[in-house]
């Protein structure tokens, strides 16, 4: 019973590849050749397995329907592992990225920071078949994060602003903070920061955001589209010398699904894209509302689309 | 092989993330837990088993507090306490209450059914040499049940110092250092160092405990305690050493 279950399983798979092999194309099911991404005339959009990831994957997918490119939504496929695998065998043909996360995915030694670097250094390392287009000036980045009344009291607005009083204060973030360039000894070796002390929490989690807004941290490691950024009155301190890498939003594609339309249409929602937006969609999403409502209403209101 | 390396490198065996260090830390958050919860179960313990009454809803609650996991305790302890408690506190209380909450549950069960269990014979010739209820309790309900109250802290120590590396989760020192930080930092070697530390802890206060059990209970009755494999005792014993 199980042998003919796994023999017309295999039947099937043998009969579809001989089919796509025969170039028919139109089968979206079938995987393309190495260039061609999926061989349907839509796009296969696909995002990771978080909220943010997956909103921005929303808008695209939504703009190019605007514009007349025919899409398919694959979302929540998982980590970076999973979809940039999936975006190479052709499963997937657009993906939203952060550029300084996926820099050091493909190359972990880079030591890229600052926009320009990381989006040059990423042209050239990115696998053979898949193209990134513009990116947006929104980023889902690390940054080093006070309470409006700390920023006030001490008038900070950079990270720099910090260095006569970060001995004063305490200093929350990731165990791999500890050790990490892009962490406490960068803070030391780049800014000249030496906090009063570092204590080991989580990634611009709840840990950190907590105890931020209780005060038994004074600074803390979130990420800059964090919502709570917002409700719980933080300021992001600017990162004038560059120390963590640049994250922006950039769309990766499969090269030969790309066409003037497309790029165009991408383009277009890449500049329009803020980290404000960004977090403020947050914060929609966080409520329960629908994603792919959201990204019909940041597109109606910035003109890309009619509502 | 790099496991032994990261055992044998002099740096970390210095300076206050060493290991010697962390060991010291790991060990004053366990002995803290411990004697926090000695002190709440075995005065209850003995209640309970004096009376015999609530003995249904403490067990049960008892045996559910252990069911809580610990990690999701701590950080939702951490999240209550915040806004209340401040400085290094709030970091401490809810590391110190999940151990004890951990801990309190074997030191309880095996106090009360010590004292349940405790040969009636004796309690009886006791009282009819005339002993008053409260030196029934304390010369001979209380010596007979010494050995199901040691193997009761035994166990809870176990559970303390095998937890306690839920610490480092919350920015404190203690061997669940190396765990974390060398997850964070992709070190499997220090991971595997740190866990093997605890292991090794662990089993050190094991055999501590086994002498310790010997030492301090009364020699006639460790015939009894060997061949107290009476239903009752082990039926009781039982959830404490899972």
């Amino acid at each position: 019973m199980k042998k003919r279950t796994l023999l017309s399983a295999l039947a099937v798979t043998s009969v579809l590849a001989l089919s796509a092999c025969g170039g028919g194309g139109g089968n979206p099911l079938s995987g393309g050749g190495d260039n061609k991404g999926s061989s349907g005339s839509e796009v296969i959009v696909g995002s990771a397995d978080f909220t943010e990831s997956q909103l921005i994957a929303s808008i695209y997918s939504q703009a190019l329907q605007a514009a007349g490119v025919p899409t398919k939504e694959q979302f929540n496929i998982g980590s970076r592992e999973v979809y940039i695998q999936a975006l190479k065998d052709g499963s997937i043909d657009l993906v939203p990225e952060y550029s300084g996360a996926l820099l050091s995915y493909l190359d972990p030694k880079s030591t890229a920071a600052t926009t320009e670097a990381v989006t040059a250094e990423l042209k050239g390392k990115l696998p053979s078949g898949i193209s990134m287009l513009t990116p947006s000036a929104a980023q889902d980045k690390d940054v080093v994060a006070v309470t409006k009344a700390t920023a006030d009291k001490y008038k900070l607005k950079t990270v720099s602003d910090l260095k006569p009083v970060a001995g004063e204060l305490i200093l929350g973030g990731p165990p791999e903070w500890k050790t990490r360039q892009q962490g406490v000894v960068g803070l030391r070796d780049v800014y000249g920061l030496n906090f009063k002390d570092f204590v080991s929490l989580d990634a611009g989690g709840t840990l950190t955001m907590t105890a931020l807004t209780n005060g038994q941290i004074q600074a803390g490691d979130l990420f800059s589209t964090d919502p709570g950024l917002v409700t719980n009155n933080l300021v992001a301190l600017d990162d004038d010398k560059s120390l963590f890498a640049a994250e922006n939003v950039v769309p990766l594609i499969k090269s030969g699904k790309q066409n003037d339309t497309i790029t165009k249409t991408l383009d277009a929602v890449s500049a329009k894209l803020t980290t404000d937006d960004l977090i403020s969609m947050n914060a929609e999403a966080a409520k329960g509302t629908n994603l792919s409502d959201i990204a019909k209403k940041w597109l109606a209101s910035v003109g890309i689309s009619k509502s | 092989m790099n496991i032994l390396s990261w055992f044998t490198d002099p740096a970390n065996w210095t300076g206050s993330g060493g290991i010697p260090a962390q060991i010291g830390y790991h060990l004053f958050y366990s002995a803290v837990a411990l004697l926090a919860a000695m002190v709440i179960a075995v005065p209850l313990g003995i209640l309970i088993g004096y009376t015999g009454r609530g003995e249904a809803l403490v067990a049960g609650s008892a045996n559910a507090l252990r069911a809580l996991p610990s990690l999701g305790l701590l950080v939702l302890l951490f999240l209550l306490i915040s806004p209340i408690v401040s400085g290094k506190l709030v970091y401490v209380l809810p590391t110190i209450i999940v151990l004890v909450l951990l801990a309190v549950p074997p030191i309880l069960t095996g106090t009360y059914a010590g004292i349940q269990t405790a040969d009636p014979d004796a309690v009886g010739a006791a009282r009819g040499m005339g002993f008053t209820k409260r030196q029934i309790l304390l010369r001979v309900q209380l010596p007979c049940a010494l050995p199901l109250m040691v193997s009761g802290v035994r166990s809870s120590t176990l559970q303390i110092v095998s937890t306690a590396t839920i610490a480092a989760y919350l920015g404190l020192q203690g061997l669940g250092r190396f765990i974390l930080d060398g997850r964070a930092q992709a070190s499997f070697s220090e991971m595997a160092g740190g866990a093997i530390l605890v292991a090794i802890l662990a089993l050190v206060l094991e055999f501590t405990f086994a002498w310790l059990g010997r030492v301090i209970v009364s020699p006639g009755l460790r015939r009894t305690v060997s061949k107290s494999s009476s239903p009752i005792s082990t039926t009781v014993l039982e959830p404490a050493t899972t």
